[in-house]
């Protein structure tokens, strides 16, 4: 893959980003190049600043300093109109799926198409219909989300999100607080996206089962900044004990929770 | 220098909480002039299902309000008035009472804590539970989407429940006079429009328009802003209806000034 990857074209590059939060430096001067139909997964820690960066790479929040560009334009400079523009051409997964409440799992898949398109009613019941099968949730449509489960809403989520055929797929722990099978079947639409639709997939998550099963290349953050890049088999067998602490969810380590924390360990001590 | 330094702070979140209302009124204001003109304005359905809740579900709590202000009205006049024989002039008094100053400000109250408390509740829910993140990340602008089919529906409803407010409790009036009172029936409602003038009604009509905005604006602009979970969503709500009755009131007695010395 690695030679491919060179001649593969980068869709989405952060370039030296930074972000503090009431001072705390969340991002340190993160670079990253994502190619064109890859799935690329940051992982870390909670708290190591994989969310913040997700949400710079889409936009929410602006880093101070540094650029992200997504298909050639530095989404940190372009106006309000233009950001809309690049945003039509990917989706996005939300750890909590974030589905509007007042609408139906159908209106949920379909406002997208109905809000940027001008397609015809009974076109757009079409496409959430395949949508909606192609994460196993047909017949579903007239539900709404409070009605569903978690892993139901997360596919619905999934729907949404590739409603509109994006050319990049966002997704934020997207197996999270779900039960094996269904975090294994959420792994195999990802997988399959990727594959079928030549979709890129960004995911942020900390599920290393997750990680090696979707995975082309990794990146893994620690305390905002990126600490190892890699093909997934590289990452696998690297000897960063960071890393390797990390993949194998051993307690001791380079990574000291206490260390970061030292009111905890004063508090077990006692 | 506590004291001074808590009182600056006060005012500095006042003058933000101003500027950031302004800005979503503007903002608001854009998507319903400006938009449509660009293509992109709010969804019809979305306005007419909010105007059906705004309005059509907030009919029966208006009616009773005022209904019961009107009995209770007649009857504390009456008190009055039957000392000087006066008993008709209840029904003018009634009217003019409800419809200057009762009716609008009444319903108003009724529909920031009804509908005002819901549109920051909902909204803060939303803003917690990343509905709004997905909102913008989908390329929908928020405020087109949620805040100004909302605004849209108050703004047209408002007036209508007002009007619905002044007419149940002039009906109010009315039992009490004829049932109570023992006042002829037609002279009751005779006594009532002789009295009444349009400027009567009008005022009060226009008074209700500013409360509906002041509710609006209110009820999304602290949906919008919520910060921190169901705690967050239960400030919002409060503030809402909290800050909502501070500016009614203030608004009123601005409105009521206005119109008393350009003699209206």
């Amino acid at each position: 893959m690695s030679e491919n990857n060179k001649e593969k074209e980068v869709i989405i590059s952060v370039k030296n980003v930074s972000k503090s939060f009431q001072g705390r430096k969340i991002i340190d001067n993160v670079s990253l190049d994502i190619y064109s139909s890859e799935t690329f997964v940051i992982m870390g820690c909670s708290g190591s600043g994989k969310s913040t960066l997700l949400r710079l790479m889409t936009g929410v929040i602006q880093p101070d300093e540094g650029s992200v560009i997504i298909k050639g334009k530095d989404i940190t400079e372009i106006s309000d109109k233009a950001l809309d523009e690049v945003r039509r051409s990917f989706g996005m997964l939300f750890q909590y799926s974030a589905l509007l409440d007042s609408l139906t799992v159908e209106e949920n898949v379909s406002l997208p198409l109905k809000e940027h398109t001008k397609l015809a009613e009974d076109i757009i019941r079409i496409i959430v219909k395949m949508k909606l099968s192609l994460v196993g949730l047909r017949g579903y449509e007239a539900y709404y989300p409070s009605q569903i489960s978690g892993g139901m809403r997360k596919r619905v989520g999934l729907a949404r999100a590739i409603a509109m055929d994006p050319a990049i797929v966002f997704y934020d722990e997207p197996t999270s607080g779900l039960d094996p099978v269904v975090g294994g079947v959420i792994d195999k639409l990802i997988k399959d996206l990727s594959a079928k639709l030549l979709i890129t997939s960004v995911v942020v998550t900390h599920d290393m089962q997750s990680v090696f099963n979707i995975a082309d290349r990794v990146a893994m953050i620690h305390k905002g900044k990126v600490i190892a890049t890699g093909e997934t088999d590289q990452i696998k067998n690297t000897t960063n004990p960071y890393v390797q602490q990390f993949i194998n969810g051993k307690p001791n380590g380079p990574i000291d929770l206490f260390k970061e924390d030292i009111g905890i360990k004063e508090a077990l001590d006692l | 220098m506590n004291t001074i330094s808590r009182i600056g702070a006060f005012i500095i979140s006042v003058y933000q909480y101003v500027l950031g209302v302004l800005a979503l009124f503007m903002d608001i204001l854009y998507w319903i002039f400006i938009g449509p003109f660009k293509g992109k304005t709010a969804r019809r359905e979305n306005i007419f299902y909010q105007m059906v809740f705004v309005g059509l579900r907030s009919a029966l709590i208006v009616f009773f309000v005022t209904f019961f202000t009107g009995i209770v009205l007649a009857m504390q006049s009456a008190y009055q008035l039957e000392r000087m024989g006066a008993t008709l002039y209840v029904a003018s008094l009634v009217a003019v009472s409800l419809c200057r100053e009762l009716g609008p400000v009444l319903t108003a109250l009724v529909i920031a804590g009804r509908v005002g408390s819901a549109i920051a509740a909902e909204l803060g829910t939303m803003k917690v539970s990343e509905q709004i993140e997905a909102l913008e990340l989908m390329a929908i602008n928020p405020v087109r989407f949620l805040a100004v089919p909302r605004f849209f529906a108050l703004f047209i409803m408002q007036p209508c429940l007002t009007v619905l407010g002044n007419i149940s409790g002039i009906i109010g009036g009315l039992i009490v006079g004829v049932g109570s009172l023992g006042i002829n029936k037609d002279l009751y409602i005779q006594t009532t429009f002789k009295y009444l003038e349009l400027k009567d009604i009008y005022t009060g009509v226009v008074k209700s328009f500013v409360f509906a905005m002041i509710i609006a604006l209110i009820g999304c602009y602290e949906g919008l802003n919520t910060k921190g979970g169901a705690e967050g969503v239960g400030k919002a709500t409060t503030n809402s209806v909290v800050i909502s009755f501070i500016l009614i009131i203030l608004a009123d007695c601005v409105l009521t000034t206005i119109f008393y010395f350009s003699e209206m």
